[in-house]
Protein backbone atom coordinates (compact mmCIF):
# COMPACT_ATOMS: atom_id res chain seq x y z
CA UNK A 1 0.00 0.00 0.00
CA UNK A 2 1.00 3.45 -0.90
CA UNK A 3 1.41 5.65 2.17
CA UNK A 4 -0.11 9.22 1.21
CA UNK A 5 0.94 12.39 3.82
CA UNK A 6 -1.39 12.55 6.69
CA UNK A 7 -4.17 14.78 5.85
CA UNK A 8 -5.78 17.51 8.77
CA UNK A 9 -8.04 19.82 8.27
CA UNK A 10 -10.24 22.30 10.88
CA UNK A 11 -13.46 22.05 12.34
CA UNK A 12 -16.19 24.01 14.09
CA UNK A 13 -19.20 22.83 15.51
CA UNK A 14 -21.19 25.29 16.44
CA UNK A 15 -24.13 25.04 18.92
CA UNK A 16 -26.07 28.47 19.22
CA UNK A 17 -28.04 28.63 22.38
CA UNK A 18 -30.36 30.76 23.86
CA UNK A 19 -30.98 30.03 27.19
CA UNK A 20 -33.74 31.28 29.87
CA UNK A 21 -32.35 32.75 32.73
CA UNK A 22 -35.65 32.53 34.96
CA UNK A 23 -36.23 35.08 37.22
CA UNK A 24 -33.38 35.34 39.91
CA UNK A 25 -30.87 34.91 37.22
CA UNK A 26 -32.85 37.70 35.08
CA UNK A 27 -32.88 39.90 38.05
CA UNK A 28 -28.91 39.98 38.32
CA UNK A 29 -28.39 40.58 34.39
CA UNK A 30 -31.20 43.30 34.73
CA UNK A 31 -29.41 44.62 36.97
CA UNK A 32 -26.06 44.52 35.64
CA UNK A 33 -27.50 46.74 32.27
CA UNK A 34 -28.29 49.45 34.67
CA UNK A 35 -24.93 48.99 36.63
CA UNK A 36 -26.11 47.64 39.84
CA UNK A 37 -25.52 43.96 41.09
CA UNK A 38 -27.80 42.35 42.66
CA UNK A 39 -27.70 39.34 45.15
CA UNK A 40 -30.43 37.62 47.66
CA UNK A 41 -30.35 36.87 51.28
CA UNK A 42 -30.42 33.12 52.22
CA UNK A 43 -32.50 32.22 55.02
CA UNK A 44 -29.05 32.12 57.47
CA UNK A 45 -29.93 35.65 56.86
CA UNK A 46 -26.29 35.63 54.31
CA UNK A 47 -26.94 37.52 51.05
CA UNK A 48 -25.57 35.23 48.05
CA UNK A 49 -24.04 37.21 45.09
CA UNK A 50 -25.15 36.19 42.22
CA UNK A 51 -28.54 35.53 44.02
CA UNK A 52 -28.99 31.41 44.31
CA UNK A 53 -32.44 30.35 42.80
CA UNK A 54 -33.29 28.46 46.25
CA UNK A 55 -32.04 27.83 49.68
CA UNK A 56 -29.21 25.89 50.23
CA UNK A 57 -30.44 24.91 53.44
CA UNK A 58 -33.75 24.98 53.14
CA UNK A 59 -34.32 24.86 49.31
CA UNK A 60 -36.99 26.94 49.58
CA UNK A 61 -37.24 29.69 46.52
CA UNK A 62 -35.34 32.72 47.20
CA UNK A 63 -36.79 36.25 46.56
CA UNK A 64 -35.62 39.03 49.22
CA UNK A 65 -33.47 40.45 46.47
CA UNK A 66 -30.46 42.83 47.74
CA UNK A 67 -28.27 45.34 46.07
CA UNK A 68 -25.16 45.02 47.12
CA UNK A 69 -21.45 46.93 46.16
CA UNK A 70 -19.86 47.34 42.42
CA UNK A 71 -16.70 47.25 45.05
CA UNK A 72 -15.25 44.69 47.44
CA UNK A 73 -12.49 43.05 48.50
CA UNK A 74 -9.83 40.05 46.59
CA UNK A 75 -10.96 37.17 48.75
CA UNK A 76 -8.41 34.75 46.29
CA UNK A 77 -6.93 34.82 42.67
CA UNK A 78 -4.58 33.19 40.15
CA UNK A 79 -2.76 35.26 37.90
CA UNK A 80 -3.24 34.21 34.35
CA UNK A 81 0.32 35.40 32.66
CA UNK A 82 -0.55 33.89 29.49
CA UNK A 83 -4.31 34.42 28.49
CA UNK A 84 -6.47 32.02 25.65
CA UNK A 85 -8.57 33.09 22.73
CA UNK A 86 -11.49 32.22 25.34
CA UNK A 87 -10.43 34.13 28.13
CA UNK A 88 -12.58 37.57 29.27
CA UNK A 89 -8.89 39.51 28.84
CA UNK A 90 -6.67 39.28 26.30
CA UNK A 91 -3.92 40.73 28.46
CA UNK A 92 -2.37 39.04 31.50
CA UNK A 93 -5.01 39.29 34.31
CA UNK A 94 -6.27 37.51 37.70
CA UNK A 95 -8.93 35.60 37.60
CA UNK A 96 -10.51 36.38 41.41
CA UNK A 97 -13.11 35.50 44.04
CA UNK A 98 -14.22 39.02 45.10
CA UNK A 99 -16.16 39.50 47.97
CA UNK A 100 -18.43 42.83 46.99
CA UNK A 101 -19.25 45.11 50.18
CA UNK A 102 -22.56 44.21 51.48
CA UNK A 103 -22.07 40.21 50.14
CA UNK A 104 -20.87 37.36 52.31
CA UNK A 105 -20.19 35.17 49.51
CA UNK A 106 -17.33 36.08 46.99
CA UNK A 107 -18.35 36.13 43.38
CA UNK A 108 -15.81 35.40 40.46
CA UNK A 109 -14.51 37.63 37.83
CA UNK A 110 -10.88 39.03 36.87
CA UNK A 111 -9.06 41.82 37.49
CA UNK A 112 -6.59 43.29 34.78
CA UNK A 113 -4.10 45.57 36.38
CA UNK A 114 -0.28 46.36 35.21
CA UNK A 115 0.23 45.80 38.53
CA UNK A 116 0.56 42.45 39.46
CA UNK A 117 2.30 42.94 42.74
CA UNK A 118 -0.95 44.69 44.04
CA UNK A 119 -3.15 41.51 43.48
CA UNK A 120 -3.31 40.15 46.85
CA UNK A 121 -5.73 38.69 49.28
CA UNK A 122 -7.50 41.75 51.04
CA UNK A 123 -6.91 44.22 48.03
CA UNK A 124 -9.76 46.39 47.61
CA UNK A 125 -11.15 46.30 44.22
CA UNK A 126 -13.77 48.10 41.78
CA UNK A 127 -16.21 46.79 38.84
CA UNK A 128 -14.80 49.09 35.65
CA UNK A 129 -18.34 49.00 33.66
CA UNK A 130 -18.81 48.91 29.70
CA UNK A 131 -19.79 51.84 28.05
CA UNK A 132 -23.37 50.46 27.03
CA UNK A 133 -24.31 47.32 29.57
CA UNK A 134 -26.35 45.17 27.93
CA UNK A 135 -27.54 42.52 30.67
CA UNK A 136 -24.91 40.36 30.49
CA UNK A 137 -21.52 39.32 32.68
CA UNK A 138 -19.11 40.89 30.60
CA UNK A 139 -21.36 44.32 31.53
CA UNK A 140 -18.45 44.42 33.76
CA UNK A 141 -15.28 44.86 31.48
CA UNK A 142 -13.17 44.09 34.43
CA UNK A 143 -12.55 44.67 37.99
CA UNK A 144 -9.42 47.40 38.72
CA UNK A 145 -7.37 48.16 41.95
CA UNK A 146 -8.78 50.68 43.64
CA UNK A 147 -6.23 53.58 44.32
CA UNK A 148 -4.34 53.14 47.74
CA UNK B 1 -32.01 38.13 20.21
CA UNK B 2 -30.94 42.00 21.09
CA UNK B 3 -31.26 43.01 25.01
CA UNK B 4 -30.13 46.29 24.31
CA UNK B 5 -33.97 47.06 24.45
CA UNK B 6 -34.84 44.42 27.10
CA UNK B 7 -36.53 46.39 30.14
CA UNK B 8 -36.10 42.62 31.85
CA UNK B 9 -33.52 40.22 30.71
CA UNK B 10 -35.27 36.79 30.61
CA UNK B 11 -32.74 35.13 27.93
CA UNK B 12 -29.16 35.25 26.94
CA UNK B 13 -27.43 34.24 23.81
CA UNK B 14 -25.00 31.54 25.33
CA UNK B 15 -23.37 29.54 21.84
CA UNK B 16 -20.74 27.00 22.25
CA UNK B 17 -18.45 26.84 19.96
CA UNK B 18 -15.51 23.25 19.67
CA UNK B 19 -12.83 23.67 17.42
CA UNK B 20 -11.55 20.36 16.17
CA UNK B 21 -8.14 19.40 13.95
CA UNK B 22 -9.06 16.54 12.74
CA UNK B 23 -6.02 13.99 11.76
CA UNK B 24 -7.03 11.21 9.52
CA UNK B 25 -5.14 8.31 10.09
CA UNK B 26 -3.08 5.89 7.54
CA UNK B 27 -6.01 4.64 6.60
CA UNK B 28 -8.78 7.61 5.76
CA UNK B 29 -5.80 9.52 4.16
CA UNK B 30 -5.45 6.76 1.89
CA UNK B 31 -9.19 6.47 1.28
CA UNK B 32 -8.99 10.21 0.82
CA UNK B 33 -6.17 10.43 -1.69
CA UNK B 34 -8.11 8.03 -3.96
CA UNK B 35 -11.20 9.88 -3.51
CA UNK B 36 -9.80 12.80 -4.79
CA UNK B 37 -8.52 10.92 -7.78
CA UNK B 38 -11.98 10.22 -8.13
CA UNK B 39 -11.55 6.43 -6.90
CA UNK B 40 -13.98 4.89 -4.07
CA UNK B 41 -11.72 2.40 -2.16
CA UNK B 42 -12.17 0.03 0.56
CA UNK B 43 -9.66 -1.96 2.94
CA UNK B 44 -10.30 -6.19 3.20
CA UNK B 45 -9.68 -7.64 6.58
CA UNK B 46 -6.85 -10.49 5.84
CA UNK B 47 -9.18 -12.99 8.63
CA UNK B 48 -12.60 -12.44 7.71
CA UNK B 49 -12.51 -10.98 4.13
CA UNK B 50 -15.24 -8.09 5.28
CA UNK B 51 -14.42 -4.96 3.10
CA UNK B 52 -14.93 -2.41 5.29
CA UNK B 53 -15.73 1.25 3.21
CA UNK B 54 -14.28 3.73 4.36
CA UNK B 55 -11.46 2.08 5.76
CA UNK B 56 -10.51 2.92 9.46
CA UNK B 57 -7.09 0.62 9.27
CA UNK B 58 -8.33 -2.09 10.81
CA UNK B 59 -11.52 -4.90 11.16
CA UNK B 60 -13.71 -4.18 14.40
CA UNK B 61 -14.66 -8.04 14.72
CA UNK B 62 -11.31 -9.80 14.61
CA UNK B 63 -9.33 -6.89 15.85
CA UNK B 64 -6.20 -7.13 13.16
CA UNK B 65 -4.84 -4.64 10.70
CA UNK B 66 -6.63 -4.25 7.52
CA UNK B 67 -3.90 -3.27 4.82
CA UNK B 68 -5.37 -4.76 1.19
CA UNK B 69 -6.91 -2.32 -0.72
CA UNK B 70 -10.18 -2.82 -2.51
CA UNK B 71 -11.39 -0.18 -5.56
CA UNK B 72 -15.03 -0.23 -5.00
CA UNK B 73 -17.04 0.36 -8.04
CA UNK B 74 -19.71 3.27 -8.73
CA UNK B 75 -22.43 0.97 -8.40
CA UNK B 76 -23.95 0.21 -4.61
CA UNK B 77 -27.15 -0.90 -2.73
CA UNK B 78 -30.18 0.73 -0.75
CA UNK B 79 -29.64 -0.84 3.02
CA UNK B 80 -31.57 1.65 4.29
CA UNK B 81 -32.79 5.12 4.30
CA UNK B 82 -34.56 7.63 5.52
CA UNK B 83 -36.52 10.90 3.94
CA UNK B 84 -35.96 14.11 5.69
CA UNK B 85 -38.31 16.26 5.41
CA UNK B 86 -37.36 19.25 8.27
CA UNK B 87 -34.93 21.64 7.33
CA UNK B 88 -31.20 21.82 9.26
CA UNK B 89 -30.18 24.88 9.97
CA UNK B 90 -26.98 25.75 7.76
CA UNK B 91 -27.42 22.94 4.95
CA UNK B 92 -28.27 24.15 1.39
CA UNK B 93 -30.04 21.29 0.35
CA UNK B 94 -34.07 21.34 0.39
CA UNK B 95 -35.74 19.29 2.02
CA UNK B 96 -37.26 16.54 1.13
CA UNK B 97 -34.52 14.53 0.24
CA UNK B 98 -33.05 10.95 0.70
CA UNK B 99 -30.57 10.34 2.98
CA UNK B 100 -29.60 6.50 2.13
CA UNK B 101 -27.34 4.18 4.24
CA UNK B 102 -25.57 2.66 0.55
CA UNK B 103 -23.44 -0.76 0.38
CA UNK B 104 -21.10 -0.31 -2.74
CA UNK B 105 -20.47 -3.45 -4.56
CA UNK B 106 -17.99 -5.08 -3.14
CA UNK B 107 -18.20 -4.00 0.27
CA UNK B 108 -19.63 -5.85 3.37
CA UNK B 109 -21.09 -2.14 5.02
CA UNK B 110 -22.75 0.59 4.20
CA UNK B 111 -22.09 4.48 4.13
CA UNK B 112 -24.24 7.63 4.59
CA UNK B 113 -24.87 9.23 1.33
CA UNK B 114 -27.29 11.54 -0.68
CA UNK B 115 -30.03 10.09 -3.11
CA UNK B 116 -31.36 12.18 -5.87
CA UNK B 117 -32.95 12.20 -9.66
CA UNK B 118 -35.55 9.49 -7.99
CA UNK B 119 -38.59 9.59 -6.70
CA UNK B 120 -38.86 9.85 -3.09
CA UNK B 121 -41.94 7.33 -2.70
CA UNK B 122 -40.38 4.63 -4.65
CA UNK B 123 -36.74 4.45 -2.87
CA UNK B 124 -36.59 1.36 -1.37
CA UNK B 125 -34.24 -1.35 0.20
CA UNK B 126 -32.54 -3.45 -2.33
CA UNK B 127 -32.79 -0.32 -4.73
CA UNK B 128 -29.76 -0.34 -7.47
CA UNK B 129 -28.02 3.02 -7.15
CA UNK B 130 -24.87 4.56 -9.09
CA UNK B 131 -22.49 7.58 -8.14
CA UNK B 132 -23.27 10.67 -9.70
CA UNK B 133 -19.55 12.18 -9.26
CA UNK B 134 -18.88 15.99 -9.57
CA UNK B 135 -16.59 17.16 -12.52
CA UNK B 136 -13.20 15.91 -11.94
CA UNK B 137 -11.83 20.12 -11.44
CA UNK B 138 -14.44 20.32 -7.91
CA UNK B 139 -12.63 16.67 -6.76
CA UNK B 140 -10.75 17.37 -3.34
CA UNK B 141 -10.32 15.19 -0.01
CA UNK B 142 -13.90 14.50 0.74
CA UNK B 143 -16.81 12.24 0.17
CA UNK B 144 -19.13 14.81 -1.26
CA UNK B 145 -17.21 14.24 -4.48
CA UNK B 146 -19.89 11.73 -5.08
CA UNK B 147 -22.78 14.76 -5.34
CA UNK B 148 -25.32 11.87 -4.89
CA UNK B 149 -26.57 8.56 -5.83
CA UNK B 150 -29.83 7.78 -8.44
CA UNK B 151 -31.28 4.78 -8.99
CA UNK B 152 -29.86 2.41 -11.88
CA UNK B 153 -32.84 0.50 -13.80
CA UNK B 154 -31.73 -3.41 -12.52
CA UNK B 155 -33.48 -5.48 -10.62
CA UNK B 156 -33.44 -5.11 -6.32
CA UNK B 157 -31.28 -7.38 -4.20
CA UNK B 158 -33.27 -9.40 -1.90
CA UNK B 159 -32.72 -8.33 1.41
CA UNK B 160 -30.42 -11.34 2.77
CA UNK B 161 -27.74 -9.99 -0.24
CA UNK B 162 -27.65 -6.54 0.12
CA UNK B 163 -23.74 -6.18 1.77
CA UNK B 164 -22.96 -9.52 -0.28
CA UNK B 165 -22.42 -8.68 -3.75
CA UNK B 166 -18.86 -8.58 -4.86
CA UNK B 167 -17.20 -6.02 -6.93
CA UNK B 168 -19.51 -7.08 -10.02
CA UNK B 169 -22.23 -6.29 -8.86
CA UNK B 170 -25.42 -8.23 -9.44
CA UNK B 171 -23.59 -9.49 -12.47
CA UNK B 172 -21.66 -12.01 -10.46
Amino acid sequence: MVKDSLLQKEYELGFTYTRSTGPVVGKFLTGLKNRQIFGNRASDGRVIVPPMEYDPETFRPLNDFVQVSDAGVIESWCWVSKPRSSHPSAVPFAWAMIKLDGADISMIHHIVTNEQNRVVTGARVKALWIDQPVGFISDIRCFVLEED
Amino acid sequence: MDNKNKEVIDAIEAPIYLKYKFTAGLAPARFLSQLKQGVLTGQRCPKCDNVYVPPRGSCPACGVATEEEVVLGDKATVQSFTIVSIPIPGNPIQPPYIVANLVPDGANISFIHLMSECVNEEVRIGQRVTAIWKPREEWDFAMDNIRYFKPLDEPDVPAELIGHLSVNGTEN
